[in-house]
């Protein structure tokens, strides 16, 4: 059984400081939903307003449609999943998966026999006697995943928890997360300042920013089709140009920086006039080097500086002739061994591959 | 050797200087204050009662007799055991385990509270304010207790002037004085092991509980409690400890019909000039402390090394 979660006007103060700032989102049930944003961005306050340890100040957090105010957390149908796990260090893996059913008065017959369900599901079956400390990181992870579905909650709640994990176990508890998702099929949101993360696991994401919400929708629009320059620069990389708008033909908006003047897309719910101040966007990955034949919207000189080598791309570090520094990436299955540092070129990239946005405060500066 | 003592690796850590100064101290605090006393108390113990003079001439034997009188009593009397003195020591460690009690009871809230709930500024004037009276001497803080509790006391003018009672209650006598004073005397040895132990705890651990459905009262049983284990077997080790060698408190707050163990202790050296029995009655006292230790760590399974934490 899952449930929606739908935040309304949600804002948490402390003091005269808004932690969150009038949240409007609404989560359907089974659906993996992600809030990413840099640290101290709120989201972490947000899942505290769901989960029942921070009532809002304003607005309202309804769960299955019914408002959750005053109502606290170990009454509500969300389990959530601490980022240190907080996992009972004196109690056995056994006990620590059937503890909210201790909590509910169940035999413990019935709650041995639903922790090694669970057991089972999080493939630790007969591990149950073991301690939390002889347990390694990955099957800490997973018990407190399973401690989390051990009452059956509408709504699983998770704040970051692969942060304190290496990089191969945290991509693989990426798809495993995603499989126990489907498999139980609830609620998931998933809190996490990882891009990545964010971007593998989730059906739909949530972009915020110094408490409010930037965008909101599927992984791949958020990446492609930025609201804000900070969505842009913060969802994986981007170049920006700035400018002034030149041009505007429908959605093709034409825009003239120091660099040359370049063919963008605007988002159809963003307004731009001509002589807007104004930021076109290109991801290193959509700037090309053209072959003969290749007839690209946009074209760009460029002088490169250095590169680096990360195995499947090459990373290509570059000035315009203005001096804006530019970064390209080129698959490792091309043969870019005659490009050095001082290496001038040619780039190209598509209009449908840029984005361009009025301008304001971006992610990396 | 002089030479292979200095290449030791705690000669190395701390200097030759500073790794002298700590050898010697120990063993000084150890052999000269701890090991000397005791065992010349218990050598004390087994001998007759006999004046310095007469140390070490006929008179001056090995006997057991001041133990015989703890549980007999004296050799004239007609009853079969000393129940006097049995009653004094049963009721001393009675009172003190009910002191010990009642203080755990006390402290845990307010040191669950100071820990993890009060904000950091309120935590320290708490722990100010629990502190600073403990500036003042255990003899005046007893004697000022016996002013609120005495008959014509602060407690009984009070009460009397606004006519809730119209006789005073007698505190001293049927010695709730006694207890509040014993209560109040080494409550900080309960409180700060206590805070101790609840503050290293993860929050994290009891918002988990309660995320799990946990009620308050649960999560303190099965987290925080747990957790808090070794500084709650300290605390009441100290405090049950220092409770039943009390002196001061009782002196200055018991009955005049009711003796604290100690007291005993304290007329057998000091009044009757009978420093064996005084001894006997002293290594009584320390082997009922060391099984009380020895008790609380059987009884919450923790290991000595955890209690000193």
């Amino acid at each position: 059984m899952s449930a929606d979660v739908e935040l309304n006007n949600v804002s948490v103060t402390f003091g005269s400081f808004y932690a969150a700032k009038s949240v409007n989102v609404k989560i359907n049930g089974g659906e993996f939903f992600s809030f990413l944003g840099p640290s101290g961005c709120g989201k972490t306050t947000l899942l505290r307003a769901i989960s029942g340890f921070q009532d809002p100040s304003e607005g309202s957090v309804l769960i299955d449609n019914k408002d959750m105010f005053g109502i606290g957390p170990n009454k509500r149908p969300t389990s959530l999943i601490f980022q240190n796990l907080a996992l009972f260090p004196l109690m056995s893996v056994s006990e620590n998966i059937a503890f909210s059913l201790e909590v509910r008065g169940v035999s413990k017959k019935d709650r041995q026999k639903r922790a090694d369900e669970l057991l089972e599901l999080i493939a630790l079956e007969g591990q149950g006697e073991k301690k939390v400390h002889q347990l390694s990181g990955g099957q800490k992870q997973r018990v407190a995943i399973a401690r989390a579905l051990a009452v059956e909650p509408k709504v699983l709640l998770l704040d970051e928890p692969l942060s304190a994990l290496d990089l191969k176990l945290r991509q693989r508890m990426r798809t495993e997360l995603r499989e126990i998702q489907k498999r139980v099929n609830i609620t998931f949101i998933y809190i996490t300042h990882d891009q990545g993360e964010a971007l593998t696991m989730s059906d739909r994401i949530a972009v915020m920013n110094e408490g409010e919400i930037e965008q909101i929708g599927p992984c791949d629009e958020v990446y492609n089709n930025p609201l804000t320059p900070f969505v842009a620069t913060f969802v994986g990389e981007n170049n920006p140009l700035f400018g002034k708008v030149k041009e505007i033909n429908q959605n093709k908006v034409r825009i003239e920086t120091p660099d040359g003047d370049f063919l963008s897309t605007m988002n159809e719910n963003k307004k731009l006039n001509i002589g807007d101040e104004a930021i076109a966007f290109v991801r290193p990955e959509s700037l090309f080097i053209p072959r003969d034949g290749d007839n690209f919207d946009n074209q760009i000189e460029v002088n490169i500086e250095s590169f680096e080598f990360e195995g499947n791309i090459k990373n290509f570090y570059a000035t315009l002739k203005s001096g804006t520094r530019i970064k390209f990436s080129i698959p490792n299955a091309i043969d870019t061994s005659s490009i050095s540092s001082g290496t001038k070129l040619q780039l190209g990239f598509e209009s449908i591959k840029s984005s361009i946005l009025p301008k304001a405060q971006l992610a990396i500066d | 050797m002089g030479n292979y003592l200095f290449t030791q690796p705690f000669f190395k850590k701390n200097g030759k200087a500073v790794a002298i100064y700590f050898l010697v101290a120990i063993v000084f605090w150890f052999v000269f204050l701890v090991i000397i006393p005791q065992l010349y108390m218990l050598d004390l113990s087994f001998r007759s009662n006999v004046p310095p003079l007469a140390r070490g001439g006929p008179q001056d034997f090995y006997t057991m007799e001041h133990y015989q009188h703890f549980v007999f009593g004296s050799k004239t009397s007609l009853d079969a055991f000393n129940f006097v003195d049995l009653g004094v020591f049963g009721r001393t460690i009675l009172v003190s385990i009910m002191v010990t009690i009642a203080n755990l009871l006390f402290c845990y809230p307010i040191a669950f509270y100071i820990a993890k709930i009060a904000n950091p500024s309120t935590a320290r004037l708490l722990i100010v304010s629990l502190i600073i009276p403990f500036w003042i001497n255990e003899l005046l803080r007893s004697f000022a207790l016996r002013i609120l509790f005495a008959n014509e006391g602060v407690i009984n003018n009070f009460l009397t002037g606004i006519g809730v009672i119209d006789q005073s209650i007698l505190f001293i006598t049927y010695d709730i004085g006694l207890y509040t004073g014993l209560v109040y005397a080494y409550i900080l040895l309960m409180m700060f092991p206590l805070y101790n132990a609840i503050e290293s705890l993860d929050i994290n651990q009891i918002e988990a509980a309660k995320d799990l459905g946990s009620s308050s009262l649960r999560t303190h049983w099965r987290i925080v409690i747990p957790h808090a284990k070794p500084g709650i077997v300290s605390g009441c080790t100290m405090v049950f400890m220092l409770t039943v060698g009390a002196l001061a408190t009782p002196v200055v707050l018991s009955s005049p019909n009711t003796l604290w163990f100690p007291q005993l202790i304290y007329q057998w050296f000091n009044m009757n000039d009978n420093w064996s029995r005084g001894s006997a009655y002293s290594i009584i006292l320390l082997i009922i402390s060391v099984i009380f230790v020895l008790a609380m760590m059987r009884i919450f399974k923790v290991k000595i090394g955890e209690i000193i934490k």
